[in-house]
């Protein structure tokens, strides 16, 4: 199958990018330190659930880190606790070395974010509520102000449309405008919540493209989504929430590989191809039209073996193989659940 | 970009979180929030509105004279708001008898909605949380709040003003002025007391506008907001008519707002009018703390 190389030729270039990431994080001032990291943070609103409970984490210096997790699982509760939104009820949480919220006046200068999608405002037009925004900032130079707003419109593909109101904006536009907003400065941290919302396809690669680009200049990137493929094509790390706590946290590719591969097998018989393969003690087949799939056999059986009992068999074989694990199967792994909004 | 690999000009340009803070940067935010203020729609139709009183307070009272003669338009005008006798004898008294009618009423009402949509409007549309991450700061931004509410009291009243005298030069005489004690004053001092009582005028607001700060920072409604605050002004004015409520009037916000007429007393009368700017100064205390304690220590979930 096609796509299992191209999936081996990602996670090669993704490595690859990794050690990239890593080479020109040694730039920034300390690398072995977390750039952010959480010691039980929890956060619990009137009377409910835990919305963030006894959370750990540790996002590496130099790395595009992927915060995964469906809908309503705390991942925008700790984003904003991340940015001194809001006070956790227990728990600290230390951004840049610094302790948040306490040092949010000198963090935050030094972190963009995108929290929750854009928020503009609509009478403005798209420069001016850049303007506004780096107004905000009491650490931004008014000498600069206007050539980074121009350039924070160009890279993110708005500077022709920067004099029209924000409220005449699409849905895709606006999410570029606020990502403008993160970039007015050199940041050492990007906070991207659910960035690729809204947008077509060629406006999710730039935004891929965009978040390559900051990682190789040293940003550290800290990227939620419930959105597999998204962090399995851009991140380096990553991490998974789940009713709001964290189940597993460490690089994608180990990620991955927790997740046991499986063989597959396309055949237009496979009916007698499912026996064969019982037969030799594969377990959890199932058939969907002319595929076949099981849990890979242990290290033990030489697949070649295999192939050539279906052949012997009288099966015609279309494809054979063992697929990778995806980040899905590891999640569903370690949750026991589908991907699906928590209850 | 770390910071050690900036070249010495670009460290220049960009001082960095560690680099100085201009002390100056609260009055850009201030200079940003007012003329975010003033490119609203919103604020031309609510400064158009007050702009509209003393033109219909003024022709009002131009055809009620014209019609039935000078003498039935002193008579009646005894009954109606302040001042608005005088005005067919001096277009200038127009200034106070507009103040007079829109002080109750339509000027808090417009600096209730200002006041109220100031933090919740931010909250209700998102962009709160990226004014605080920015990092604006919870206090800065409350201050810088109340300062722009606090301009758009004077601004407004200054509308008001302006107006009434606009419209009162053009429909009626205008010339030396007769104080309330009975003295006359010349155009240009009446000029000097004029602004002094838009001044007056505005400073009476603040306590309010305090109050619909602080209701703004209890919601992530700016409509609610609004209306609470509004709502608020009503109920007191209200209070403030029943007299078997006598004994907390003095505490109500609005109640000596009227002292402002005092200032065209010879010689101005301070009694009422210090009274009324403790009251002020009280409301402002008061609310001003609560909206600080409550938006510092607030969850912005917005």
């Amino acid at each position: 199958m096609t796509d299992t190389a191209a999936e081996a030729g990602d996670a090669a270039a993704r490595d690859a990018r990794a050690r990239a990431v890593r080479a020109t994080g040694a730039g920034v001032a300390s690398p072995a330190a977390p750039v952010i990291r959480t010691r039980g943070l929890t956060k619990r609103y009137r009377g409910g659930r835990p919305a963030v409970d006894g959370l750990d984490l540790t996002v590496p210096a130099g790395s595009v880190f992927g915060f995964l997790g469906p809908n309503g699982s705390g991942k925008t509760t700790t984003i904003r606790m991340l940015m001194g939104l809001i006070d956790p009820t227990s728990g600290t949480a230390e951004v840049l070395g610094r302790p948040m919220p306490e040092a949010a006046r000198t963090v935050l200068p030094e972190v963009g974010a995108l929290i929750e999608g854009p928020a503009l405002y609509g009478f403005l037009n798209g420069r001016d509520n850049l303007l506004r925004y780096d107004r905000a900032d009491p650490t931004a130079d008014p000498r600069t102000r206007r050539a980074r707003v121009d350039e924070a419109l160009a890279r993110v593909g708005l500077a022709a449309a920067s004099g029209k109101k924000a409220k005449q904006y699409s849905l895709g536009m606006k999410q570029r405008l606020g990502l403008a907003a993160a970039l007015l400065r050199p940041r050492r941290l990007l906070v991207l919540d659910e960035p690729t919302n809204g947008l077509d396809p060629q406006g999710m690669r730039e935004i891929r493209l965009l978040v390559r680009e900051l990682a190789a200049e040293g940003t550290t990137v800290f990227l939620s989504s419930h959105l597999l493929d998204e962090i399995e094509q851009v991140c380096t790390h990553a991490a998974v929430m789940a009713r709001g706590r964290l189940i597993v946290q460490g690089p994608v590719a180990d990620l991955a590989a927790s997740a046991r591969g499986r063989l597959a097998v396309t055949t237009p018989d496979p009916g007698d191809a499912a026996r064969i393969l019982k037969e030799h003690g594969l377990t959890g087949l199932s058939t969907d039209g002319d595929r076949l799939t099981a849990d890979a056999p242990p290290a033990a059986v030489d697949l070649a073996d295999l192939n050539a009992a279906l052949v012997g068999g009288g099966v015609r074989v279309r494809f054979f193989g063992v697929e990778r694990g995806s980040l899905e199967d590891a999640f569903v792994a370690l949750t026991g659940e589908g991907f699906d909004v928590a209850g | 970009m770390s910071q050690a690999e900036k070249s010495p000009a670009e460290r220049a340009i960009d001082p960095g979180p560690q680099g100085s803070r201009s002390p100056l940067w609260t009055l850009g935010l201030l200079r940003s929030e007012i003329s975010t203020l003033l490119r609203r729609h919103r604020t031309y139709a609510l400064l158009a509105v007050l702009a509209a009183v003393p033109v219909l307070i003024g022709i009002a009272v131009r055809i009620e004279t014209g019609g039935g003669g000078g003498g039935e338009g002193g008579a009646e005008g005894g009954a109606g708001p302040a001042f608005l006798a005088q005005v067919t004898n001096n277009g200038f008294f127009l200034v106070f008898a507009a103040l007079a009618a829109t002080l109750p009423v339509f000027l808090p009402m417009a600096v209730g909605v200002v006041a109220g949509d100031a933090i919740a409007g931010e909250a209700s549309s998102g962009t709160l949380r990226y004014l605080l991450v920015a990092p604006a700061g919870r206090t800065r931004l409350l201050l810088v709040k109340y300062a722009s509410v606090l301009a758009f009291c004077l601004i407004a009243t200054l509308v008001v003003a302006v107006s009434a005298l606009a419209v009162g030069a053009l429909l009626f005489p205008v010339g030396d002025v007769t104080t309330i004690s009975g003295t006359r004053i010349g155009f240009g001092e009446g000029l000097v007391r004029a602004g002094l009582t838009a001044l007056v005028v505005a400073v009476s607001l603040a306590g309010f506008a305090a109050i619909g700060l602080f209701v703004s920072t209890l919601t992530g409604s700016g409509i609610g907001a609004m209306a609470a605050t509004v709502g608020l002004l009503i109920t007191v004015q209200i209070l403030d008519s029943i007299p078997q409520l006598s004994g907390v009037h003095p505490y109500l916000f609005a109640h000596y707002w009227m002292s402002f007429a005092d200032v065209l007393r010879e010689p101005v009368y301070w009694d009422d009018l210090s009274k009324n700017f403790q009251l002020q100064g009280l409301y402002v205390a008061v609310f001003g703390s609560a909206a600080w304690a409550r938006f510092t220590a607030k969850d912005i979930t917005a």
